[in-house]
């Protein structure tokens, strides 16, 4: 979005200019966190239905058609339940450690495109912003952690914060061979690299970059097979065993917020986002036009991948993910980033110039 | 040791794809085999044992005539029976008392009883609201066995032929 439109200085014109712009953005910034939201709410029961499926159960399918009002009954549960601060704990530490999982999560949508000059912020340095919250994330994570002071939050919290670490690194390196190849830290201009159909699509050229990313954005979101943060047959429930009512609603949001837009950005960094894969070809014009439909599309098939990979693999064993980490995903990605730079050296590829 | 070919495999996540096919494949074929309980029921057996009751012959007198067999086979001790003569000169239980906590429902009183007096209805659907009402008195059994008598006397003669 560019600017302030025309409606709002017609509509607020007794209003100072800076005063229009923050009243703009902030009903934005408002329409964007409900619809994030609401889609969470919506992605907890998909989980349920679409876990229940894969093990020959239903699911829920009692509050309203086909379980459609369950999130809602959900919410109020926890909304009705009530918050324990253990005495032992830090206080003010126990407070904000949910805010501060769940405030990075929602601001990394302010970059994110959602359709052709759809980012309410069109920031340049928008990949930069995105990694820099995604890793603040994690502060949370190890707060809630120790501010519980409990041995079991506490595991879990070292064990975030070394999960973190090996998984950021191989992310940001995967992100490297993006940015190579867009030439732009905007999210808009990396989409718009990419359009030409889908055969345009990064993914061709990264395919091991793209298993890369969105393995360790799995477990950057601490999702299974990669949740030994929670793992609940070792330490109960990681860093939120003590966390009730709304507190832990608070960490449930931030995770599958988080969920969302690590598929977001997959589908934006290695599939052209917005653009139409079928960009060229005489079909109906909403099949080739670019727009929120094809984002939407790309983002809930990479949904269905967690969904599917917690329904398929056991958890990895706290050993295996740091090797997995660290002896696997940041060599191949090194590798494959010398292989693009030979790419770019002997201008094969459609990026090159 | 580790060959070139379980390498080849490791790193190109062979055996997590078949995993992830064999889910696939659960996901599509969708064979749901949940039963929606309050309105779907899964089918019983006649022999099924579920809360106990007492019967009488036809002509209304109470079967029982207080021989204590139950008492004596019950393995979990959930059968209290106190027994006097009665009015016209039988023996017959003034007090019979089932526990719902202790009992197991393992059927032996059933089998114990010499003229099938004890038995166990196919009602699995009950609850209790207050302390005390776990145990099943005499009285309470007769009414569940007058209540349910053609239930009783039709599972019984089903399993009739296989005894």
């Amino acid at each position: 979005m560019n600017g302030v439109p025309e409606f709002v200085n017609t509509l607020l014109p007794f209003l100072p200019e800076w005063i229009r712009a923050v009243v703009f953005y902030g009903v934005v910034a408002l329409v964007l966190f409900i619809s994030v939201i609401l889609t969470m709410a919506f992605l907890t029961l998909a989980e349920r239905r679409v876990i229940g499926s894969i093990q020959a159960r239903i699911g829920p399918n009692r509050v309203g058609p086909g379980g459609l009002l369950q999130p809602f009954a959900d919410v109020l549960k926890l909304m009705l339940k009530e918050i324990v601060i253990p005495s032992s704990s830090n206080k003010f530490l126990f407070i904000i450690a949910p805010l501060l999982a769940v405030i990075p999560a929602l601001a990394a949508w302010a970059v994110v495109p959602l359709w052709p000059d759809g980012a309410v912020a069109d920031i340049n340095a928008g990949l930069l912003y995105l990694l820099a919250l995604s890793s603040a994330g994690v502060y949370g994570v190890i707060l809630a952690g120790w501010a519980t002071n409990s041995k079991y939050a506490f595991l879990g919290a070292m064990r975030a914060a070394a999960q973190m670490v090996a998984y950021e690194i191989a992310m940001g390196f995967a992100l490297v061979g993006v940015v190579m190849a867009a030439g732009s830290l905007n999210l808009g201009d990396i989409i718009e690299r990419q359009s030409g159909g889908y055969f345009s699509y990064f993914f061709w050229w990264m395919i091991p970059l793209f298993v890369v990313y969105f393995i360790s954005g799995v477990a950057e979101t601490n999702r299974a097979p990669f949740d030994v943060v929670e793992g609940e047959s070792e330490i109960v429930a990681g860093f939120h065993v003590e966390y009730s009512g709304m507190a832990f609603a608070v960490f449930f949001v931030a995770e599958y917020v988080n969920m969302i837009l690590i598929s977001a950005l997959t589908s934006i960094f290695f599939f052209g986002g917005w653009l139409s894969p079928f960009e060229g070809y005489p079909l109906p014009g909403f099949l080739t036009a670019p727009g929120f439909h094809w984002l939407f599309l790309k983002l809930s098939f990479f949904l269905f991948c967690y969904l599917w990979f917690r329904a398929t693999f056991p958890r990895y064993r706290y050993d295996q993910i740091m090797r997995l980490g660290w002896k696997v995903f940041i060599p191949v990605t090194l590798v494959w980033l010398a292989v693009l730079g030979a790419f770019f050296a002997y201008d094969i590829g459609p990026w090159s110039k | 040791m580790k060959t070139p070919a379980s390498f080849f495999k490791t790193f190109f996540l062979t055996e997590l794809i078949v995993g992830l096919y064999v889910t696939m494949r659960q996901f599509v074929a969708r064979p749901n085999i949940t039963v929606q309980y309050p309105e779907e029921k899964t089918p019983q057996s006649p022999r099924y044992r579920g809360l106990h009751a007492q019967r009488r012959y036809a002509n209304g007198q109470e079967r029982c005539i207080a021989c204590k067999l139950c008492e004596a086979v019950c393995p979990a001790l959930a059968i209290t029976i106190e027994s006097d003569v009665a009015a016209d000169g039988t023996r017959r239980t003034t007090r019979y008392d089932i526990d719902l906590f202790k009992c197991i429902f393992c059927g032996f009183c059933e089998e114990a009883c010499p003229v099938d007096a004890i038995v166990e209805t196919r009602i699995h659907e009950y609850h209790m609201e207050n302390p005390g009402e776990n145990i099943m008195t005499k009285d309470k059994l007769l009414a569940i066995g007058d209540r349910y008598e053609a239930m009783i006397a039709a599972d019984k003669a089903a399993d009739a032929r296989y005894r």
